[in-house]
């Protein structure tokens, strides 16, 4: 199970709104339980960077964006359930 | 809410949304600052609508704007909108317009809650960075879809609403509904919006009997009056229209009494000289009574006159009316080819009756007409219901008395329209202002046509029935003889003129033979006037000669006679008895 794939994260968030913060620390807690040590996570809060939530056209907050492995993800919401999550970024087919 | 010019100066300010009708509707416009929701089914112009008021405040109002689009794509909905000329790839370039593309991507995960703080914090920038004042949320229904229950739903539309009068934006929200279902329960956040705004305009789509009918309504409006109805609302060549129900008493535009020939002479004396300027006629008849080429003769007298006009032809294509008046004398083409003359067949138009209504007024005003005819109006009877088709005749009159246009309607009635003498089924003829009527009248194994004048508001006229003929010279009416009471027509009027013309003859060649008789005896007498004074002339000079001759003997007499004396040697002369000489 030892990929070497480098996950990378960029979490658009609302400064402290209550969606945001579960967002944050669902991720976290994720990503230390299956993505030990290949993950970096990039936060950025829209209301001090509106320009750059813009050209990303984000919408909606939280959202979260898998840059890479390719392709590409989008995932929005408080990231409150694993399953859908490991399904998205492809990392779990099947639970053992 | 300082920097806003309230066009009434009392009650919210307004914000113009340049859609005909609706100003008039909501006394001005949708509220300043505040927040509108349009609600409506699938296709009933609700993103036309909002792009609109957008467009009218970003071009007209120098109120910028931004279109945040949930549903279609920016560059569709540019697309879509390009036929109407609104000419909004100069208003983006120019800073006026923003696009927002906000559509939730078909391969969005979504897991968890989550809420708009991310879309109103680029709209901040974006609206500061640009000055915007009017802001349209195209379809929010499908960001709503997405949210797992009707607290979170709840939470986020009163954010954007908070949001949005923090802000001072005047702003529209669009969302779907079923029809009128708006507040039942599968549709509860926008029930619970429909309380929160300001305003609440419902946008229909229905089809009756075949035909496709648009409505809108305003369903509310804090703070200001506004009409309740449901009006009908098209899709015109420069975007949507509401078709208002006439106000009451509108200015009826300015009474004139000069009058327009109806192209007919001997119809103009009828009248009393003529249409009153302004006047909305209506020719009523069954088919085949020269209704067609009444209005033709209208068209050509006032085209002769150099005033524009238009020819809505709802039955034939306008050539074939150009042709086919032509056969009786009316000449069109010529006013057709420099311009003067409009010939619209509407039989190209489809659609409901409204739509009618808005291409007439759309032509209209392109001509710039004075006169318009349309022929015949009774079609829209047919496509659509009875009501909306005589509320938009009803409508139509009015709108050309405010223009101070001359229209003439012609309809067609039917058997059963006559039987029961009602006139037309449009019920027009109470709102026109002079009514003609031609029949056919049967005599002596004739059909004719005749014509009569049922009304004409405000002119003395004839109160006769008149002969109408058609020829290759033109449209006259016959002279009218009566027998018995009745008009005579057709060869009955032919026997009684050729009559009256040999009766005539008759008289004249009888005078000619009188007057050649008395030049005849008056010559004789001059002759013998001449002869007699001749005669008078030789009787003088005889006379002359006869004193001459006397006077003569007379003094030889007196010389003899002193001779005489002389000879004898007489005494003196008698005393006085001579002078000397």
């Amino acid at each position: 199970m030892t990929r070497p794939a480098q996950f990378k994260f960029r979490l658009y968030v609302a400064g402290d709104a209550q969606n945001s913060a579960l967002a944050l620390a669902n991720l976290t807690a994720f990503s230390r339980a299956h993505l030990k040590d290949r993950h970096e996570i990039e936060i950025v809060d829209v209301f001090r960077e509106p320009k750059r939530a813009l050209a990303d056209g984000i919408f909606m907050t939280p959202t979260l964006i898998k840059l890479a492995p390719v392709p590409v993800r989008r995932i929005v919401g408080t990231l409150s359930q694993t399953q859908p999550m490991l399904q998205a970024l492809g990392l779990e087919v099947r639970p053992q | 809410m300082k920097r806003i010019r309230p066009p009434s100066g009392k009650g919210p300010a307004k914000a113009q949304t340049g859609i005909i009708g609706l100003d008039e509707m909501s006394g001005g416009g949708l509220p300043h600052g505040r927040t509108t929701l349009l609600s409506g089914g699938p296709g009933s112009g609700k993103t036309l609508l909002s792009l609109q008021f957008l467009v009218h405040g970003a071009s007209a109002r120098k109120e910028p704007g931004i279109f945040v689009a949930l549903e279609e794509t920016s560059e569709r909905i540019i697309d879509n909108a390009e036929s109407f000329g609104w000419n909004l790839p100069l208003l983006r370039r120019q800073k006026a317009l923003f696009f927002l593309d906000a559509q939730p991507t078909p391969d969005l995960i979504q897991s968890g809650n989550f809420d708009l703080h991310g879309m109103l914090a680029a709209l901040d920038v974006q609206s500061k960075q640009m000055k915007a004042r009017r802001i349209v949320f195209d379809a929010l229904d499908i960001v709503l879809a997405l949210l797992p229950d009707h607290v979170t739903r709840r939470r986020e539309i009163y954010r954007l609403h908070e949001w949005l009068l923090s802000r001072g934006l005047t702003g529209i929200i669009t969302a779907k509904t079923d029809a009128d279902n708006i507040s039942s329960n599968s549709h509860q956040p926008f029930g619970f919006m429909q309380f929160m705004v300001d305003c609440a305009v419902i946008l229909n789509h229905c089809v009756l009997q075949g035909v496709s009918h648009r409505s809108l309504r305003v369903q509310k409006y804090r703070g200001s009056s506004f009409d309740e109805n449901e009006s009908p609302i098209l899709i015109g060549v420069n975007g949507l229209e509401v078709a208002t129900a006439p106000a009451p008493i509108p200015s009826r535009g300015k009474l004139r009494t000069s009058r327009v020939s109806s192209g007919i002479k001997r119809l103009d004396t009828m009248l009393g000289g003529g249409y009153h300027r302004g006047a909305s006629v209506l020719i009523t008849g069954l088919p085949g009574t020269a209704k067609t080429t009444l209005s033709g003769a209208f068209a050509e007298a006032a085209c002769r006159r150099g005033e524009r006009t238009l020819f809505v032809s709802f039955d034939s294509d306008a050539n074939e009316v150009v042709r086919d008046l032509a056969s009786v004398g009316i000449e069109l083409s010529r006013y057709v080819k420099n311009g003067l003359l409009r010939m619209a067949s509407a039989r190209t138009i489809t659609g409901s009756t409204e739509t009618y209504l808005a291409r007439i007024k759309t032509y209209a005003n392109e001509q710039a007409a004075r006169c318009v005819v349309i022929d015949p109006m009774s079609t829209w009877s047919t496509s659509g219901h009875d009501l909306s088709a005589h509320s938009v005749a009803e409508r139509l009159t009015d709108w050309s008395k405010s223009q101070g246009i001359n229209l003439l309607c012609t309809s067609l009635l039917d058997e059963m329209a006559m039987q029961s003498q009602s006139a037309s089924s449009l019920q027009i003829s109470t709102l026109a202002d002079t009514w003609i009527h031609l029949n056919y009248l049967v005599q002596a194994g004739e059909r004719n046509r005749g014509l009569s004048i049922i009304k004409s508001r405000g002119t003395a006229h004839s109160n006769q029935v008149r002969e109408l003929i058609l020829s290759d010279a033109g449209v006259t009416l016959a002279d009218t003889y009566t027998a018995g009471g009745e008009v005579l027509m057709g060869t009955l009027r032919w026997e009684k003129e050729s009559l009256e013309q040999t009766a005539k003859q008759d008289a004249a060649v009888a005078a000619r033979l009188h007057r050649v008789r008395l030049d005849a005896e008056e010559a004789e007498l001059q002759v013998r006037v001449k002869s007699l004074q001749t005669e008078l002339v030789a009787k003088q000079v005889e006379k002359a000669l006869l004193i001459s001759t006397a006077k003569m003997q007379a003094g030889k007499r007196l010389r003899g006679r002193t001779r005489i004396k002389e000879l004898r040697g007489s005494d003196s002369p008698i005393a006085g008895g001579s002078k000397p000489s």
